[in-house]
């Protein structure tokens, strides 16, 4: 499709004008060049945002099975709330009294999210879960300098583990230490125990792990960090797997982040925005962000504070969504979305096992992995490839070649909200594309070819950039 | 109690019976009985939808949406028409992941590579990502591209304190220092004070126009001496008073960020905003998060697609310069269709806000007990000192609908006028204060 800017008819078009303003123009001293901006109709806006949006996958379009994500249904009464005057059209230095419905808002889900995860006080600042990583990160290293324990300077991160937890480690200073994985996906206890040490600030987890297993040493692992001297960071990319069933903090550890656009039903809104509040124990709750909502907060939180991570409060029009999607649900009702999310992905796998290898054969949590390596070494077909003539079926394609200990790894997560024709539909087109594996090859390597376009040349895009419209 | 699972019973006991477990419990044995909760959540038990909404309904009311306000401060009351939220909340563009399959994604591409586009108009500069946190963090990160060897990075003059509060934080963290140079008596940055503080040690330095005391910085002089001396720029911009003001790129800046919540995003208490970073191509691989790029298909087609990706956390892990994942699309594809929909009239909401803001400026320090504290050309914020004590003021403008300046200290307000309130509201204002300075 054109770009609205090629759509322009200059000297012409306007879709909105502004009233007059009856009073004098005021001069600056210097202005810039008249700045190119398009000249359309109104409905020249409509219909090109109109035609975009219907060559974008939603999961209102179909299923969105894509591991450590969590695409569950974005329920529209979140929306309806969040688009409620009364949370929009609010200034957020206004005072106090002319916020009371804000404050009660984000209590409420401080609380609720604190008893989710088994913290004592949450901050709702950070705005997504990297960014989440980054505060936590910097939790612990507060914690360590204010018990003047000036050598912790590596933190432990497995070798499953996604980009993003090295990266923020590295952005708060700290040397990471790769912790290899057992056989079952996941920490190898021997290994962590040589690992440990008096440098030792912490180890960054998700549990269930990123093969989608819960690792049954969990409360070891927390032990044997917690003797070195280091705390332990939950990220909370898989905890739709465990709402009800068992808390972060009574696993052991010490300082959470969530990803509500993940499993609080936020939008992911093409890829942000998020929101990813950090809670953590008694212990840490000085070092948190100014401005610490909550009904029970420990006395000196945010007293030493690590500052501020963000301008304002936070990413609170995402936080209100969760807030109603937790009312909505209610205790049994978060309990309820874990268990069908774990039957779900074991319902899915059951279906697949026998025809595509799985990374680790056991009971799966929330989501499961696929590894095409046999596949691939046979067939000449890529887990790229199979994603690739999964949408010829409408379906999104699972999360490709992460984790990285999976070869050719296709990681599964299809969430609560999808029924078990849905699955069986998924498990029909899995199946199908298993059957051209050996008899045709080449319309996989050659697929999609129902979509708007192709596969496209990332070579071309990355050795001669063109990142914007030139005229 | 409403919920968003589709199962029936006999759905549930037949996928079980695939499975080959008896109960759903049987699928959590691998979590030990020491950490399995026996007790529900202490949260109440879930109600229907009809409930919820009433629910949340009464907690927006007991918010007040004021009519006329007169504040920024990093966060802007503009027209947001109605067509806007009518296309960016479509369900495809709202439900939809990060684009990283291009075949089902190139709406969202392509309207992150208009956004891009727009942003560069913006600026004059080459290159934009497809957005960051906010505005505070945008800055935050123009320091992990400034900085390599040398890790000191300048704030000259009056820069947002938020941003600067952040900016701080993201430098404790990463071991940068920060050094402060205050602005002078006249509300701008010291020239003097910021070349003496630039020794061979510093990587950058921030400045910030119009700053937050809405005055407007001589940034080309910034950019000159930044330029002799071989150290980074970093621009902060506001996008509506960029429609008007000579742009970043030609005032020397390598690299420009801004809060793009002005571009019809709503105030919305705080968030989500919109982290606008945009770069000088030299800098284009230190640039953090993604990008989107023009390409072909294999059918010969335009196509767009995420690239430039072996910069970014998945790829290169603990040596990205940056973590971001997340971004705030969807706030960028709002500023996008917000551009697409003003078109060419944006220039006059910058033209409207400046001479209101000058309008609202004049009639409030004629009257008596008010002055303008800095007397150097402004965009639509500005600062005014008073007799009055402006906590009182401000409790009854408040009254009569008024959201009044911000209070920087007990005679001090920071005010800010957007295109949005009528000048009969703005006469109103100054009645009513005229009012509260007669009776003192």
């Amino acid at each position: 499709m054109q770009l609205i800017f090629e759509k322009s008819v200059v000297n012409g078009r306007r879709a909105l004008t502004l009233p007059e303003m009856n009073i004098a123009e005021y001069k600056l001293p210097e202005y810039r060049e008249e700045i190119d901006l398009p000249e359309v109709a109104e409905i020249d806006v409509v219909r090109h945002y109109t035609g975009l949006s219907k060559l974008a996958h939603g999961v209102d379009d179909g299923f969105y099975p894509l591991g450590s994500c969590t695409m569950k249904y974005n329920p529209k009464l979140n929306e309806a709330v969040a688009a409620f005057e009364g949370f929009t059209a609010i200034h957020p230095t206004q005072p106090k009294e002319t916020v009371r419905g804000w404050t009660d808002a984000l209590n409420m889900l401080s609380d609720y999210l604190c008893e989710i995860t088994g913290m004592d006080a949450i901050t709702l600042q950070p705005a997504a879960g990297a960014h989440g990583e980054f505060t936590g990160m910097q939790l612990i290293k507060a914690y360590h300098k204010y018990n003047k324990d000036f050598g912790r300077k590596q933190i432990l991160v497995p070798d499953s583990a996604h980009g993003t937890n090295p990266a923020s480690a590295n952005m708060c200073g700290f040397e990471i230490v790769t912790v290899p994985s057992n056989s079952e996906g996941g920490v190898d206890i021997e290994a962590l125990k040589t690992l440990v040490c008096e440098k030792t600030a912490g180890l960054m987890l998700t549990n269930p792990n990123t093969v989608g297993l819960f690792d049954r040493n969990i409360t070891e692992i927390c032990e044997i960090v917690h003797k070195a001297g280091g705390l332990m960071y939950y990220d909370g990319a898989n905890l739709n797997a465990v709402m009800g069933i068992c808390r972060p903090g009574d696993m052991g550890f010490d300082v959470v982040h969530l990803n509500l656009h993940k499993t609080f039903s936020a939008p992911h809104g093409g890829g942000g925005p998020g929101c990813g509040p950090v809670g953590c124990k008694k212990a840490l709750c000085k070092f948190l962000p100014l401005g610490v909502y909550g009904s029970k907060l420990p006395k000196d939180t945010a007293s030493k504070s690590i500052g501020k991570v963000k301008s304002f409060g936070g990413n609170f029009l995402v936080a209100l969504r969760s807030a109603v999607y937790i009312v909505t649900l209610g205790a049994d009702g978060l309990l309820d979305a874990s268990e069908l999310a774990v039957l779900n992905a074991n319902y899915l796998l059951a279906l697949l096992k026998d025809k595509y290898p799985v990374a680790y054969d056991r009971i799966c949590m929330h989501e499961f992995v696929l590894t095409a390596e046999n596949i691939k070494h046979e067939t000449g077909v890529s887990a790229l490839d199979i994603s690739k003539a999964l949408l010829d079926f409408g379906i999104h394609p699972p999360t490709m070649y992460f984790p990285l200990i999976v070869h050719e790894a296709l990681m599964f997560e299809p969430t609560e909200t999808e029924s078990k024709e849905t699955l069986e539909y998924a498990a029909d087109a899995m199946l199908k594309i298993y059957d051209k594996l050996y008899t045709n090859p080449q319309e996989l390597h050659d697929a999609p070819i129902s979509t708007a376009i192709g596969r496209v040349d990332e070579v071309q895009a990355a050795r001669h950039p063109v990142l914007k419209y030139n005229k | 109690m409403a919920k968003y699972t589709p199962h029936t019973s006999e759905d549930v006991r037949d996928m079980l019976q695939r499975v080959g477990v008896e109960s759903v419990k049987d699928l959590f044995n691998d979590v030990d009985k020491s950490i399995r909760r026996t007790e529900p959540l202490n949260i109440p038990e879930g109600v229907s939808q009809f409930e919820a909404y009433n629910k949340f309904k009464s907690m927006a009311k007991k918010n007040v949406v004021i009519d006329t306000i007169l504040r920024g401060a990093g966060s802007y009351d503009h027209f947001i028409p109605p067509t806007l939220p009518a296309l960016v909340n479509r369900s495809e563009f709202l439900t939809a992941y990060t684009p990283y399959q291009p075949e089902i994604s190139q709406g969202i591409l392509q309207s992150i590579f208009e956004y891009q586009s727009y942003m560069c108009m913006l600026t004059g500069m080459d290159i934009s990502n497809a957005s960051v946190y906010d505005g505070a963090t945008a800055c935050a990160e123009a320091m992990h591209m400034c900085c390599d060897k040398k890790r000191k990075m300048i704030i000259a003059g009056a820069v947002n304190p938020q941003y600067t509060a952040v900016i701080e934080t993201y430098a404790t963290a990463g071991d940068f220092e920060i050094v402060c140079v205050p602005e002078g008596s006249n509300g701008k940055i010291d020239l003097c004070a910021l070349e003496n503080a630039i020794d061979d040690t510093v990587a950058g330095v921030y400045a910030q126009s119009p700053n937050y005391f809405g005055l407007i910085e001589d940034m080309k002089a910034v950019g000159a001496l930044t330029s002799e001396r071989k150290v980074k720029f970093v621009y902060i911009f506001n996008p509506v008073a960029a429609a008007l003001l000579p742009t970043a790129a030609a005032d020397g800046a390598d690299i420009a960020v801004g809060e793009g919540q002005p571009l019809g995003i709503s105030m919305g208490f705080g968030g989500p905003y919109l982290g606008i970073m945009t770069c000088k191509t030299a800098m284009q691989r230190r640039m953090p998060g993604r990008i989107v790029g023009e390409t072909v298909d294999n059918r010969g087609n335009k196509a767009y697609v995420l690239t430039l990706q072996a910069r970014e956390q998945h790829i290169r892990r603990e040596k990205a310069l940056s973590s971001i994942c997340s971004n705030e699309a969807h706030c960028a594809l709002t500023a996008t269709v917000y551009l697409s929909l003003m078109g060419k009239e944006f220039i006059n909401v910058a033209k409207q806000s400046v001479s209101k803001a000058h309008y609202f400026m004049e009639r409030l320090t004629a009257i008596d007990g008010f002055t303008l504290k800095y007397k150097g050309e402004f965009f639509h914020e500005f600062v005014t000192e008073c007799k009055l004590n402006v906590a009182k003021l401000n409790k009854r403008l408040l009254k009569e609908g008024c959201l009044g300046g911000l209070e920087l200290d007990e005679r001090t307000l920071l005010w800010c006028v957007t295109e949005k309130p009528s000048i009969e509201q703005l006469d109103t204002v100054i009645k009513v204060i005229k009012e509260v300075a007669s009776c003192n």
